[in-house]
């Protein structure tokens, strides 16, 4: 398997996380060691076996669709990182980067 | 140590209703205590000393005005930080949050409020509740009341330690891979994760959705099953809350009996990796149950040795998806918006500056995992596990009436012994991981201690039973504090008080 700074570089970027170059050869070989310990659930024969992506067996559930007051948009706003004319300012998002 | 600091819960709340005492004597009583030794211990994120007195005064009016009010109102109680609350800071642990404010109540913490529960402040976790031993934490540890220099468990390791250090004789934890159950054995509390279902995850800060279940922590079997029928049952707002009763845990704690109950000890959880004295400890729980009128046979679910790598691929799945929201657009932490930066920049650089190494790690696997050419093998394979050991449950609860283990395989270690060693961190969870991917409901009780350091006993009961731990809990609690002399945390050593 051997995971390469550079392989968990491309995983970062994905998961957008500017790691360093530092974090990058640090987590390396350690990732390694993770995914080689987890790998052994590959050792159980289970190609009949049904996946379980929920504990219990729950339906979906469905409720009815009344209108009801929305949070208030100073609260929503509240916790932003920056907000203008009522609204979450956000970083260029098209262009050239 | 004043009374009112090691009193039980259910005392206290029957003092308060009495008028032999007031709310806002015990809760002054806890911040008192917290502001004493809560410097070395560092068990809360947040303390609201104002606000709980308030809210302790209100109980007591209406006490006083004669309205009738819950079977814990007035109690004092420490909120781990990944349940919002309004009013106060949720962080999750994390630099991402610091500073947030939450604009709604969890459930969990809504059923508190109207149980007139007192909440003192919120308490330190690993961060995301990403941990074995809360320190993860962006804040700095926890440490262990019985030993400072160990840690106490995680992710819920600022509860528990509230409990032992007699800072709150309630505390409210999380728990996706034993974090309210491994705390509780290394720091001689009671921790309950319920029923998959059973308690409402709204305003639980989603770590594995499929595995977050919030539960009740307190110092013995009683208060735990008093503070778990608050916080329990239907909740329209978590899709995945189960729509039925709440087991009846209350009526079970007080009853402990388990004559010709059956008890499964599993094969697959103990001798080799277990330390001798939690060895020790957990075979002669056994005798005494045993003793008690419990029938004990050996079970064996062959495939809880998997148990562990599915866990650690479906946790980092769940948690790489969940944790995408943290993007620095409209909450917590933003970082490089200076002009020149795209808003994708943004997010990066944000992710890297507000998330620790643990976080990043899982994230990063989870990705991993879930890349395509990658998913058969590791998510799917994983699914497929988790469906042989709920299989492994289904067989050994037909045999028995609940299975019993050690909670962890080692008492506390030392803080800083296995920050850099994942793997190590990880088997911490050996025990507990099977009960999440499961769903069933599961707690742990302190059973002794070795070497000084507390020992938890795991007991595991099908979906929907979680009045059979009590009752087990109950027994070996009323049995065990005959032989001790009163409660384990009775000879914890005396913490210095700072002045």
């Amino acid at each position: 398997m051997a995971l390469s700074p550079e392989d968990v570089a491309d995983l970062a970027r994905l998961a957008r996380i500017a790691l360093t170059r530092e974090e990058l050869e640090h987590l390396a070989p350690q990732l390694d060691v993770i995914l080689e310990s987890v790998a052994h659930v590959a050792d159980v024969a289970a190609d009949d076996i049904p996946p379980t992506s929920h504990a219990l067996p729950l339906t979906n559930v469905f409720r009815d669709d009344v209108v009801v007051p929305s949070l208030p948009r100073e609260e929503a706003l509240a916790g932003a990182p920056a907000a203008e004319l009522d609204r979450f300012r956000v970083p260029r998002i098209l262009g050239d980067a | 140590m004043s009374d009112i600091l090691t009193s039980r819960a259910v005392d206290l709340a029957a003092g308060i209703a009495s008028g032999t005492t007031s709310s806002v004597e015990v809760t002054q009583a806890h911040l008192d205590r917290i502001a004493a030794v809560d410097g070395e211990i560092h068990a809360f994120l947040h303390v609201d000393g104002e606000r709980a007195l308030a809210a302790a005064a209100a109980v007591d009016a209406r006490i006083k005005a004669g309205e009738q009010v819950g079977p814990l109102a007035g109690v004092p109680l420490a909120l781990k930080d990944v349940l919002t609350y309004t009013g106060a800071p949720t962080t999750c642990g994390s630099k991402i949050l610091e500073g947030w404010h939450p604009p709604y109540n969890a459930t969990v913490t809504q059923r508190l409020l109207d149980a007139d529960i007192v909440i003192l402040g919120k308490t330190n976790l690993d961060e995301f509740a990403m941990g074995s031993s809360t320190e993860n934490s962006a804040y700095g540890p926890t440490r262990n009341p019985w030993a400072t220099d160990r840690i106490p468990g995680g992710s819920g390791g600022g509860s528990a330690a509230a409990l032992a250090a007699f800072e709150a004789p309630l505390a409210i934890g999380t728990d996706t891979g034993g974090s309210i159950r491994q705390p509780a054995a290394v720091t001689g509390t009671v921790g309950v994760k319920p029923t998959y279902g059973g308690t409402s995850r709204y305003g639980l800060v989603a770590l594995a959705s499929s595995l977050d279940q919030p539960g009740p922590c307190a110092r013995n079997v009683l208060d735990a099953a008093l503070l778990h029928e608050v916080i329990a049952g239907h909740d329209p707002r978590d899709s995945t809350s189960i729509d039925a009763s709440v087991p009846r845990v209350v009526e079970a704690a007080r009853s402990g009996d388990i004559r010709g109950m059956k008890i499964g000890v599993v094969t697959e959880l103990g001798g080799e990796g277990y330390a001798p004295g939690v060895q020790q400890r957990f075979d002669e729980s056994v005798e005494l149950l045993a003793s008690l009128g419990a029938e004990i046979v050996e079970v064996s679910c062959p495939h809880f040795k998997y148990a562990l790598p599915a866990y650690y691929l479906i946790l980092p799945s769940e948690a790489s998806s969940n944790l995408a929201k943290f993007d620095g657009m409209r909450f917590g932490l933003r970082v490089g918006d200076d002009g020149a930066h795209s808003a994708e920049q943004v997010m990066a650089l944000t992710r890297e500056a507000g998330f620790g190494a643990e976080v990043k790690r899982r994230i990063i696997i989870g990705t991993y995992a879930l890349s395509s050419g990658y998913y058969d093998a590791y998510y799917g394979q994983a699914q497929k596990v988790r469906t042989l050991i709920t299989r492994d449950f289904d067989a050994a609860f037909a045999q028995v009436d609940v299975l019993v283990s050690p909670t962890t395989p080692t008492t506390a270690f030392k803080l800083g012994e296995r920050v850099d060693d994942p793997l190590a961190m990880y088997m911490n969870d050996l025990c507990t991981i099977p009960s999440n991917l499961a769903g069933n409901a599961s707690a742990s009780f302190p059973v002794g201690l070795d070497d000084g350091l507390p020992v938890g006993l795991q007991v595991m009961a099908p979906p929907l039973s979680d009045d059979r731990l009590y009752r087990v809990g109950a027994a070996l609690e009323r049995s065990l504090e005959a032989t001790w002399g009163g409660p384990l945390l009775n000879s914890i050593p005396q913490l210095e008080v700072a002045r």
